[in-house]
């Protein structure tokens, strides 16, 4: 998300799962989508069946997604960089590129001011004793009109095109195959299939999960891939995006209301320390088009800011107490999972709240997370299920070797409801939200997330109304005005999300365009002045006026592509492929017939989907297709949008077996987010020469289903991968047992030697890599493992912070068995 | 995509075949309907199968059979082999393609065929415990089972497992009990990428012959459909890539049909074996007219006694 967001404009899935069908082309890479998505794979196994189309995919593994593909590739777990920039150079150096969608809708054409530069993997800016970059030399030249340069020839010499070209020439065939290991011929044809979708007749889908996420570089997988796709024109046309398939039912929703702890609903940002005052944060934000006539439309983002404010504070958030604004908490920094856990050690936290969350088995490094837990003075599982960390403190002999007598950690485990046994929404990947209905009782006495919290809440209220303490003014001033204040509803909530008009709205002419107290259809209708509130301004529209959209189950297609636009609510305004401008040509034509979607009928934008463009701005007017983005076009150069970059470079993993063979200056991402405690953590490869990569298995969910018969019978026990030569080389037998150890930790598994692995030539040498599937653990039906995270480095991405779970170092013998 | 096989109501409705459709039934003479159903089918295509097991869950779920959960021997199959209780198995092939240099790998929903001459049935002593309708489903009665194995020998596929709890015979019944209703077997409704459809023989074919098609264009040039005439064809067919190496596919059979044995056990065999009984009856019978009952001395009471170690 943190990589989408910065390209296109907003950080979630371009296309709908159901647009897959309309591809001639799928690469999954950074993901197995057959494994983890089986269902929504049904898509890339329809376009394949009925259109023909091709499937590739690159993994270290061959995969259950390669058993059906057309072209596999394998590749060192790490280096998706060097492999996605090397089809960079592919496409550039041979002219394979769709040229106009390239120079009208990316900012190829843009001129990069005087003073950046690119030394040896670092770019300008760096400040090795921050481990940071300043940024201000990755920015655009602006001219003396205001707007950004540009040169439409895309041939200055700082333009981004040619900056382009001159930075990706280093990744050659060779080189590719060198740092990857993935062989020429292998290589050649992912990158000759890929160039045949440059050109407005065929498209390419992307499809990539956590393969590509969690990395120390991770966010720059995505924007490599991002890159490509803008390069051949599939962003925005049916059958083309970059596709985030996300792990859960809900995750984007999740995503989309701001758990993360830098955000607010919506994708705004919660204020940072340096903010103080209301104006300090918006002006910031509240985006000036960088070309004529550009829509911009983060120039709406106070009017989405004071809706949400409004709607948390309700009557107390008012213009004179700038809605509450002060009543936020001013972040200081980030407080991911991993700085979470790295506080709990430090004695900082001494309460843990964990709703749905299973850390011990899902955080890297899981030594350190049990250390933590085990100070901790308070843990309260919210749960429908025991997990592991729940019950960190039980001896489980050698997979959870304890001693409960030591541990003073108060547990308290909350039994709540799952999916089935509650009414509300779920958002998935393609963005849309559908409504689900309660279908059976609560086990037990379990209660929902939502009664737990409001309890949760209106307790601590009540504590400090009667006791008073510090800091009591922003929870006291919260609205919290329920019909039930002990249970709160989902339909209330989606409601307070979707927002309302708070007076009668009124058009320039003084007519009321909406009564008072009536829900938004849009956001288009959110104010900055407080009249109107809205929790979460992207979901505007799904509980309208019309009532909830969520619950529609329309699954006609008129335009036989896909498109189901009155099946529940897809964000943003129901659209279902966003930047769907970029389809037509810069005169409004589709591109071609072949791939007709959204287009100019010489009175306004039409075609199956609500258009992602104010719909009668003429093509004429030269408005970009990516409204979100102040230059109106989408971003092949991120300016200063990345920690770590305008442009990816090949970072090698944190725990490497080689040297980078790009940039040998380079150890690692410098931006990566490391604490300088966990430092001697890692290890080398001289003591751990062989890589492994964590991953999921069709046959179970995370750590949940190790705890359901039924999953427990498919895949009844952990297991590590490896090829024939890494077993043949150290002795171990197919199904024997082995150990596999870390800087970190140690687990042991049954072997399975398999042909799906196979050793790399990496630079000149033979790299091993063994896989190790996560979903085992000490509670549960499913045989005792150890937590795999035992294993991986406490080492996160320099823009979303995810830890490095994909690519690490470990060594490997074989054992004898436990006695059964 | 394959149009999806619409719910059944909620009203009750009758059972669309049953006991007077039987076309076979072991032990038994029988007379076959005048007409026969249409025939049905389950198509099962390789390759689309991305080996999920959600067939396997499905199987278990809707005939509520319990699995005991195993240990990982080095492979991805689970359980390791058919049982009394899994019906179907995913069966993972890997296998390096010479022809290509691409390694493949090659996952098989095993199970029940439905032989059109099914050697199970055959093979079974026990009247009824074995029917087949006219439709072509192959099904076990578990009623009329005595757990003599014979299925098992009878099976060109090595399908029937004998339940250690009641040693009875099981294997997938191709959800008759679903089918009867108007739905596909379970496993069908379960498979998320339509490698597994359902539907009649002939609308099977047709549907296998435009797969084969596309696989013939991916440069599969020997894929084709696994509808073995030797057991005159079967009810569950696959689509492979290389359908003229069956056995790539964890060992499916070449070229399977009945054990000449089983053949010969029915034939000739069947009528020399009645003799054979009717002999001994008849011997025993003599013997018990000439000799009179056995009877037991109180010297066999004694050694009985010593041998249960007093506790009797």
């Amino acid at each position: 998300m943190s990589s989408l967001g910065p390209t296109f404009g907003r950080g979630a899935m371009t296309n709908s799962w159901t647009d897959i069908r309309n591809t001639d082309l799928v690469l999954v890479m950074g993901g197995n989508a057959a494994e983890a998505h089986p269902c929504g794979f049904k898509w890339v196994t329809e376009a394949k069946a009925e259109r023909g189309a091709k499937l590739m995919v690159v993994d270290p593994r061959f995969t259950r997604s390669a058993a059906v593909a057309d072209h596999y590739a394998p590749i060192r777990p790490g280096t998706d960089v060097a492999f996605l920039s090397g089809v960079v150079n592919y496409l550039l150096s041979n002219d394979k590129i769709h040229k106009e969608y390239v120079r009208h809708y990316t900012n190829a054409a843009y001129l990069v001011k005087e003073g950046y530069a690119f030394n040896e993997g670092f770019f300008s800016g760096y400040d090795e004793s921050k481990a940071t970059y300043d940024r201000s030399s990755w920015e655009y030249e602006i001219g003396a009109d205001g707007y950004a340069v540009r040169d439409m020839t895309l041939e200055h010499p700082r333009s981004v095109f040619q900056l382009m070209k001159k930075h990706f020439a280093v990744y050659t065939p060779e080189m590719v195959s060198r740092v990857s290991g993935t062989p020429q011929d292998r290589f050649l044809k992912v990158c000759d299939w890929i160039a045949s979708t440059a050109n407005g007749e065929r498209a390419m889908t992307i499809m990539y999960a956590l393969g590509w996420t969690q990395h120390s570089h991770g966010a720059q997988n995505i924007r490599s891939a991002a890159m490509i796709q803008l390069l051949c024109g599939n962003i925005g046309v049916p059958g083309g995006g970059v596709n985030a398939l996300r792990g859960h039912s809900n995750v984007q929703g999740i995503t989309d209301v701001g758990t993360l702890t830098a955000a607010i609903p919506g994708y705004l940002n919660l204020p940072a320390e340096n903010e103080p005052t209301l104006e300090s944060h918006l002006g910031k934000r509240t985006f000036k088009p960088l070309q004529a006539n550009q829509t911009s439309y983060w120039q709406n983002y106070r009017k989405f800011y004071v809706s949400f404010l409004k709607s948390f504070y309700g009557t107390k958030a008012t213009p004179e107490n700038n809605f509450g604004y002060d009543w936020l908490p001013k972040l200081d920094v980030a407080y991911d999972c991993l700085r979470m856990f790295d506080l709990i050690n430090q004695g900082k936290t001494n309460v843990l709240i964990c709703q749905g969350f299973n850390p011990l088995m899902a955080i890297a490094d899981s030594n350190k997370s049990a250390a933590g837990l085990a100070k901790l003075k308070l843990l309260v599982s919210i749960d429908p299920i025991e997990t592991d960390t729940a019950r960190f403190w039980e001896n489980h002999g050698e997979f959870n070797n304890v001693d409960p007598a030591k541990i003073q950690t108060e547990v308290f485990m909350l039994p709540v409801t799952s999916f089935a046994e509650e009414s509300g929404s779920l958002t998935n990947s393609s963005r849309c939200i559908s409504w689900k209905w309660q279908a059976a009782d609560p086990y037990h006495d379990s209660r929902t997330d939502v009664v737990i919290l409001a309890d949760l809440f209106n307790r601590i209220r009540k504590a400090y109304e009667t006791q008073g303490g510090k800091g009591a003014e922003p929870l006291l001033a919260v609205d919290w005005s329920y019909k039930n204040p002990a249970e709160p509803s989902a339909d209330e909530l989606l409601k307070e999300l979707n927002g309302k008009a708070l007076v009668d709205l009124k058009d320039a002419g003084g007519k009321v365009t909406r009564q008072a107290g009536s829900q938004l259809a849009s956001f288009g209708e959110m104010r900055d002045d407080g009249s109107t509130d809205g929790a979460m301004w992207i979901y505007t529209g799904v509980y309208g006026p019309a009532g909830n959209l969520s619950q529609r189950r329309d699954n006609a297609d008129p335009s036989g592509l896909g498109v189901y636009g009155n099946w529940g609510f897809s964000w943003p305004a129901n659209r279902r492929i966003q930047y769907n401008r970029a389809s037509a040509d810069p005169e409004g034509k589709p591109w071609s017939e072949r791939k007709k979607y959204m287009f100019w009928n010489g009175e306004r934008w039409t075609g199956p989907d609500v258009p992602d463009y104010v719909p009668t701005i003429p093509p004429s007017q030269a408005t970009g297709p990516f409204i979100m983005n102040p230059e109106g076009v989408s971003r092949l150069w991120v300016r200063g949008l990345m920690a770590d970059g305008p442009f990816p470079v090949h970072y090698e993993p944190f725990e490497s077996p080689v040297t980078n063979p790009v940039f040998p200056k380079l150890k690692g991402n410098p931006a990566a987010r490391i604490f300088q405690r966990d430092r001697p953590s890692f290890g080398d490869a001289k003591e751990f020469p062989i890589v492994a990569t964590t991953y999921r298995l069709v046959e179970h969910f995370h750590y949940w289903t190790k705890g359901v018969h039924m999953n427990a019978v498919v895949q009844p026990e952990f297991f590590v991968e490896m090829s024939e030569q890494l077993a043949a080389e150290k002795g171990i037998k197919h199904g024997g047992w082995v150990r596999v150890w870390s800087k970190r930790g140690s687990v042991k598994g049954k072997a399975v030697v398999t042909k799906r692995l196979k050793p790399l030539t990496i630079d000149g040498r033979t790299v091993h890599t063994v896989g190790l599937p996560l979903n085992f653990g000490f509670i549960g039906v499913a045989r005792k493992a150890n937590p795999i995270n035992g294993l991986t480095p406490p080492v996160g991405d320099a823009n979303s912070q995810t830890p490095e779970y994909k690519a690490f170092l470990v060594n490997v013998e074989p054992i004898v068995g436990p006695v059964a | 995509m394959f149009p999806a096989i619409p719910n059944p109501t909620t009203d009750k409705s009758n059972a669309r075949f049953g006991e007077k459709d039987m076309i076979r039934r072991s032990a038994s003479t029988i007379t076959p309907p005048a007409k026969r159903q249409t025939e049905v089918a389950k198509l099962i295509d390789v390759s689309k199968c991305i080996g999920c097991k959600a067939c396997q869950t499905a199987c278990l779920e809707w005939n509520q059979l319990t699995e005991e959960v195993g240990v990982n021997v080095g492979v991805y199959d689970n359980p390791h082999d058919l049982t009394a209780n899994s019906w179907t198995l995913m069966r993972y092939t890997e296998y390096e393609n010479p022809e290509s240099g691409n390694l493949e790998w090659l996952i098989r929903k095993d199970g029940c065929m439905h032989c059109e001459d099914p050697g199970c049935l055959k093979a079974c002593p026990s009247p009824g415990a074995i029917v087949q309708y006219s439709n072509g489903i192959v099904d076990f009665v578990k009623e009329n089972c005595i757990g003599c194995g014979y299925c098992i020998k009878g099976c060109p596929f090595n399908i029937p497992r004998i339940s250690r709890a009641d040693h009875k015979a099981y294997k997938c019944t191709l959800c008759s009990d679903r089918v009867a209703v108007g739905q596909g077997p379970a496993c069908q409704k379960a498979c998320p990428t339509q490698a597994i459809v359902f539907g009649t023989k002939d609308e099977m074919k047709a549907w296998a012959a435009k797969r084969i098609a596309d696989l013939k264009s991916r440069g599969f040039a020997k894929a084709g459909l696994y509808d073995p005439p030797g057991v005159q064809g079967t009810h569950v067919m696959y689509v492979l890539h290389h359908a003229d190496k069956p056995q790539l596919y964890a060992g499916l059979a070449e070229n399977p049909r009945i054990s000449p044995i089983v053949e010969a056990w029915k034939g000739v065999g069947k009528y020399a074996g009645l003799a054979l009984i009717g002999l001994t009856a008849a011997a025993g019978v003599i013997h018990h007219l000439l000799q009179g009952p056995n009877r037991v001395t109180s010297e066999d009471e004694e050694n009985a006694e010593k041998l249960a170690g007093g506790k009797s």
